[in-house]
Parts: structure tokens; sequence; C-alpha cells
């Protein structure tokens, strides 16, 4: 009798480990420095911390993707890590969840952006910057209207193929005030006038599509000056001792967000996750591998003093930043997409 | 002694029985070949057919507004819908915010309307709010673009399952208020020009691949073997590089102060760079070295078969060396170059990233925009009529194609 006693106590405490080892949340983000990145600021110390496994794989921030994996009901994933338009389709699509900042034990009114998004909880802040090699430049461009400048500053410039961003800097450029680009470009006339502004250097622009290609048409010298993710210009100044320069004038914010889909197996980890790396602390330590800007505010105070400055979100970078709006591209994301390739082929 | 039919040593008509085994055999050779049969039905037929019902079918709006799409159906279309369409709307809507699918209703409006996203989930929310009638005065005062008539007409329309708009969509045509087929604003209209685009730079590869393979496949034929194997693995290095250090590679050589504009400047041909990146020449030539395998190598196997006896003769009956060629030789090698300018012509109208790195403004081709409407905006009916268009091409291009060479002259060697 004993001897069962014991086997059945034996059998209950390998089932308890079995359940506590079974323990992971599984965790899909876009690959590259980014990761490594995450890695480094997230995974790691959050599976130190809590003794979840964190498994992790990348993805190239495919919507088809997520749609898959909740509609036939094979969640693989717990957490994604999302760009923004992505996000807003996603929710649209009821595929990834609504957020409650309450369970997840978080004040929603620490993020910035928090309230354009339903779905996720913004993590990162990233700039569309211009950046410019400095032996090529003189005199150096300081604002973002130089770009459009091609008397003071000639040469070829690179542009990402797309309207996103674009389309508001042209704007700005024109005299359009910061508050007033989505209000401008809502109407006929608003288009109009950006494509006419960007006419203007048309002849004289390189089309880029890969994020990676921008620090390289500038290394090869293919171009003057480009637009760009910052983290992309750091890298290639930080790591590659390249003489570039970043000009913050007019940056264009935008954002990554942590997301669950609807049905994750391991939900409860996937919010203990979110939560872990949403901390001002965590957030803090993630500038320390890539010079993105943590989305929770508290997070500026405990950032390095000589990391800051290369931050978008730093406060002096923000003074004339402008949030990318994409409510506003996925209401005419469409249209304009399609009017700008008409335009391209003109 | 006059038996109707030989029988077989067990009584059974021998005739009979020589079905019956028959039947056998075919059985067999059924059960074979039905795993392969099966998985072409689920994974080629099926997914395709699905695609193609997706660009017409698309019962979104009538599974979201059921009620207002029947209360519409006497709608005349000239006025604003009568309060009880607008009644019918608003208990709609009221289900849709419950079940969260407002978002989906405005995408799938969004299509047709642009910007028109964003308003009916605000619009929503307060008509949540209604409860008491006249609805139409009330639901137009909260939002402009729900007083436009054209708004009502789309949802009109949405009552029939089937739609023609992807379609046209992809033709550059859609339907006007009044339901007639129009042209897309100009500044809208870029799908016949890709599709154009598409063909035309395919053909373009086709022909470069051929005029380059062929003269090396005549080499790699007629050299001895040893020197024709290792030509022939220069031959398909191009396969066995991944496609990133490939473009790199066409980068370094071909970029404003890459080597190839250094050697041009430096023999004096140009005094600026040529804007050989970033251009239709880039794609051009990116995609001909992609594709110059699969152009050479059955137009080769296919002259590894040639007897030179042919040639010899032709020789010794007095034709010189370029009548015999033409003549004798190429006739015999026509079925390669079939074969490889078919597979080439058709793997080109499918590339998209190559064009997308090397390419200028002008080179994106239709699977870049077919990509795009499946994982970035999830618009698989728009994905769907444009896959559908480019399918229904190939077909056509393949019919004249088989016309004019006859497609059992296509020999893979």
């Amino acid at each position: 009798m004993k001897n069962i006693s014991l086997a059945f106590a034996l059998l209950a405490g390998a089932a308890m480990v079995s359940t506590a080892q079974a323990q992971q949340v599984n965790i899909l983000s876009g690959g590259g420095a980014y990761q490594e990145s995450q890695q480094k600021a997230y995974f790691k110390p959050f599976e130190k911390a809590t003794g979840i496994k964190v498994v992790e794989d990348e993805y190239n921030f495919e919507l088809a993707k997520i749609k898959s994996e909740v509609d036939s009901g094979a969640v693989k994933t717990d957490v994604f890590d999302l760009d923004a338009p992505t996000t807003l389709q996603a929710c649209a699509e009821g595929i990834i969840e609504k957020v409650d900042y309450a369970k997840l034990g978080l004040d929603k009114s620490k993020f910035i952006g928090a309230d354009r998004f339903d779905c996720g909880v913004p993590t990162i802040i990233y700039g569309y910057v211009f950046a410019f090699d400095t032996t090529k430049l003189k005199p150096a461009p300081t604002k973002m209207a130089d770009v459009f400048d091609l008397k003071t500053f000639p040469g070829k410039r690179a542009l990402q193929k797309s309207p996103v961003a674009n389309l508001e800097w042209a704007l700005i450029a024109d005299g359009v005030a910061r508050e007033e680009v989505y209000k401008v470009l809502g109407t006929k006339e608003g288009v109009d006038r950006a494509f006419k502004k960007l006419d203007t250097i048309k002849s004289q622009v390189v089309w880029w599509e890969a994020g990676a290609q921008p620090p390289q048409l500038l290394a090869d010298g293919q171009v003057v000056i480009t637009s760009a993710w910052n983290g992309r210009i750091f890298n290639a100044i930080k790591k590659d001792n390249k003489p570039f320069k970043i000009i913050w004038d007019n940056q264009g914010l935008d954002w990554d967000v942590w997301a669950m889909p609807k049905g994750a197996k391991n939900r409860d980890a996937a919010m203990k996750f979110i939560a872990f790396a949403s901390g001002a602390e965590t957030q803090a330590d993630q500038t320390n591998y890539i010079s993105y800007g943590p989305a929770n505010k508290d997070a500026i105070a405990k950032i390095k003093a000589d990391i800051l400055p290369d931050l978008p979100t730093a406060p002096e970078n923000m003074k004339t930043a402008w949030e990318v709006d994409p409510s506003f591209w996925s209401d005419n994301g469409d249209e304009l997409r399609e009017r700008f390739s008409s335009w391209l082929a003109k | 002694m006059t038996s109707a039919a030989e029988l077989t040593i067990d009584g059974v008509p021998l005739k009979q029985r020589l079905k019956r085994t028959e039947l056998r055999q075919k059985l067999k050779a059924l059960g074979l070949v039905l795993p392969l049969f099966i998985f072409i039905i689920f994974s080629f037929v099926m997914p395709i057919g699905t695609l193609l019902m997706n660009s017409f079918v698309d019962p979104g709006i009538r599974n979201l507004l059921p009620a207002t799409v029947e209360a519409l159906v006497e709608w005349d279309g000239k006025d604003l819908p009568p309060e009880s369409a607008f009644a019918a709307f608003v208990a709609d809507i009221k289900i849709n915010q419950q079940n969260g699918t407002v978002p989906l209703l405005g995408k799938r409006l969004n299509y047709e309307i642009s910007g028109i996203r964003s308003k009916i989930q605000n619009a929503a929310k307060k008509i949540e709010k209604l409860d008491q009638p006249p609805f139409k005065s009330a639901v137009i005062a909260m939002e402009p673009m729900l007083a436009n008539t054209s708004t009502w007409v789309i949802i009109q329309r949405g009552h029939s399952i089937f739609t023609p708009n992807y379609l046209l969509n992809a033709l550059d045509l859609k339907l006007d208020e009044a339901g007639q087929v129009v042209a897309m604003p100009e500044d809208r209209a870029i799908y016949k020009s890709i599709y154009l685009r598409t063909l035309l730079i395919s053909l373009t590869v086709t022909l470069a691949t051929l005029v380059l393979g062929y003269p090396v496949a005549w080499l790699l034929a007629n050299l001895p073997t040893r020197t024709a194997n290792l030509l022939l693995i220069f031959v398909l290095l191009p396969f066995w590089t991944s496609l990133l250090v490939r473009t790199t590679a066409w980068f370094v050589l071909l970029q404003d102060n890459g080597a190839m504009n250094e050697f041009l400047i430096a023999l004096g041909v140009t005094n600026e760079p040529l804007k050989l990146i970033f251009s239709r020449f880039g794609t051009i030539v990116a995609m001909t070295h992609i594709q110059l395998p699969f152009t050479l190598l059955p137009i080769y196997s296919v002259m590894k078969t040639i007897s030179p006896s042919y040639m010899r003769a032709a020789r010794s009956l007095g034709a010189g060396p370029t009548y015999a060629f033409v003549k004798v030789y190429m006739p015999q090698t026509l079925p390669g170059i079939a074969a490889g300018c078919l597979l080439t012509f058709i793997l080109c109208l499918g590339y998209y990233i190559t064009p997308a790195l090397v390419g200028g403004p002008t080179d994106q081709m239709v699977s870049g925009v077919i990509a795009d409407a499946m994982n970035r905006d999830l618009n698989w009916g728009k994905a769907s009529a444009l896959g559908a268009i480019l399918l229904g091409a190939t077909i056509i291009l393949y019919l004249v194609y088989d016309r004019l060479v006859g497609i059992d002259n296509v020999k893979l060697g």
C-alpha cells in the first residue's frame, strides 16, 4: 500500500514538473538587429525572472500569417511584434485581442500613442528621418525642407517607394503646418499639392524598398541624402563608422506594438511577457542595444545620457516631430498607393 | 458444334473474362496514380478554384448588412433611400457593433468608397445610442458620407453575392453610379500598364536568354564532355547563388560609381555614369542572368541528341556552313527552343523581388502587386482578380504559342 501511494506521489510530482516545464511563450518578431535587442532586453531577462521559456521566431509582418493561424484554429504564436498599419488591420479583422491595460497591470496614459491602438501595447517608436553623407554635402543640410532644395543641395536623393511619409513631408516642406497635414492630405487639392511638391525633385530621386537599402545607397555614393528608419542609419554610423548624419527636423514617428492573437495557447504567459516588456526599466535597457525610442514615457529618465540624443523620442529630437497616422493610412492607403504608382509611372 | 463464344476452362465466355482482367489492370493503374491525382486536386485545383471564385464572389456586404440590403432592393437609387432602409441600417449596425464586426464592414466598404472606413466606425458608435425614429435624419446628420446617394448605391449592390468590381478594377475600369462600366480616373489607372510592363519585361528577358544561351548551348553540346561539364557548372552558378547575393553583386557592378560605369568612363564611351541600376536595364540584366539556365538547358539537351551526320550530309551535298546550320541544324533544335522559351517566359511573369531591388520606379511587375494585396492589405478579392487576369492572359498566350510552335514540338531533352 505504502509503495503504491509513494508511486502516486512520484507520478503527481512528475506531472507537476512537466507542467512547469511546459510553461512557455511563443513570440514572433521582425528579426535582425531589432529582434537581437529584444532578446537581450526582454526575452532573456524574462526567462530569468519568471522561468517561462521564450520560444522566438521571425516573420515579415505579413498580416496573412496571423490570419491563417487564427482562422485555422492552430494558433502557434502567443505574442506578435506588429507595425502600426498591420495592427489596425488585424484589429479590424478581429484576429488579435483588444488590450486590457488594467489586466496587464499597466497604466495606459504612460504609453505614447496608446490611444491610437485598441489591440496593441506600443513598445518602440522609430523615426522616419533624413540622413546625409557629411563628406559629400557642403554646406550640410539642417532641415527636412532642404531635401527639396536642389539648388543649394544638388545630387541624387533616395526616398522610400511608398506614399507614406513622403506625402506628409512634401506638404510640410510646402508650408503646411504639421498639425494640419492629415487634414490637408484628406482633400483632393491637398494630395495634388503634395504630388506637385514631389514633382520638383522627382528626376533626382532613387526609390528604395528594403530598409537595408538607404545606408547602402549612401555608402555607395549613389545618393547624397536619403530617407531612412533612424535605427539603420545609427547602425551604419556606430558599427560601420560611416560619415553619416541624421536630420531630426520634422521626423515622422511610427510605432511597433505587442499584440496577442485570438485563441493564444499560452495567454497568461503572453500577458506576463507583455507586462514585463513594457516596464520602464526593461524598455530603457533596450536602448542599449538599438536606437529606437521606448514607448513607455517613464523609460526616458532611465536612459543613459550618451544614448539619449540618438533616440527619436529624445526631447531635443521631438521638437518638430509629427506622428504617422495609421488610421489615415488605413482609410486612404489603397487609393493613395494607386495614385502614387501611377504618378511614378508618368 | 458452333458455339456462340469461346469459353475458358471454367465456362465463362473468354470475352467477359478478358474484360474483367483488363478492368482489374485499369483499377491497379488508377490506384497508382490516385495519390497524385488527389494531391493535385487538393493542392492545385481547389486552391486555384477558390482563388478564382474570390475574384467575383464576395458576400461581405450582404453578410454584414443583411436587413439593409433587403430594405434597399426596391429603392430606385435616385434620392436617398426611405426611412425603412435607414431603420434597417441602424439595426444592422447595432448587431455589428455587438459582434465587433464594424471594422470589417468599414474595410469592405472602403474598397469602393475611399476614406469611409474610420467614418463608419465613428458613426457606428453614435448609431448604437439611437433608439428613437426618425433614423434617416439622425444618420444623415451624423456622417456626411452616409448622406451621399452613391454610398447607398454601393450598399444596394451588395445584395448580390457576385461582384464585378474586383475584376473591373484590375482592368482599370469601374461601375459608375448608374451601373455603367467606365474607365478609372487617370490618376488611379495603373493595372493595365503594369500588365503590359510584365509581359514586355518577360518577353525581353526571354529573347535575351535565347540570344545569349543558344550559342553557349551549341558550344556545350559540341565540346568534349569534360570541358562541357566544367562550362555547364558556370552556367548553373546563378542557380546555386542566393537571390540577395546575386542582387548585391549586380549592385557592385552596375551602380553609378560601380565597376561597369568606371570601365565605360575610362574607355571614354561616356562622360557621365549611365543609369545601369534602378532602371529597366538593371531589371532585365538581373532577370536574364537568373533565367539563362532555364532557357539554355532544354536547348542543350535537345542539341545533344542531334546526330552530327545530318550536318555532314548537308555539307557533303554542297550546302555552305551557314546554310546547312540554318536549314538543317536549327530546325532540329526548335523543340528545345520552344521548351526553354516557354519555361523562361512563364517563370518571368512571376518575378517581383528582383524588379523591386534593382529596378526603377516603373519596373514593378504584377506579382508584386498581387503579393501586396495578399499580405499587406488582406484584400484577397483584389489579389484574386489580378491573379485571374494574369492566368487568363498566360493561357491566351499559351494558346497562341501552341498555334505558332505546336505544343507537340516542345521537348525538354
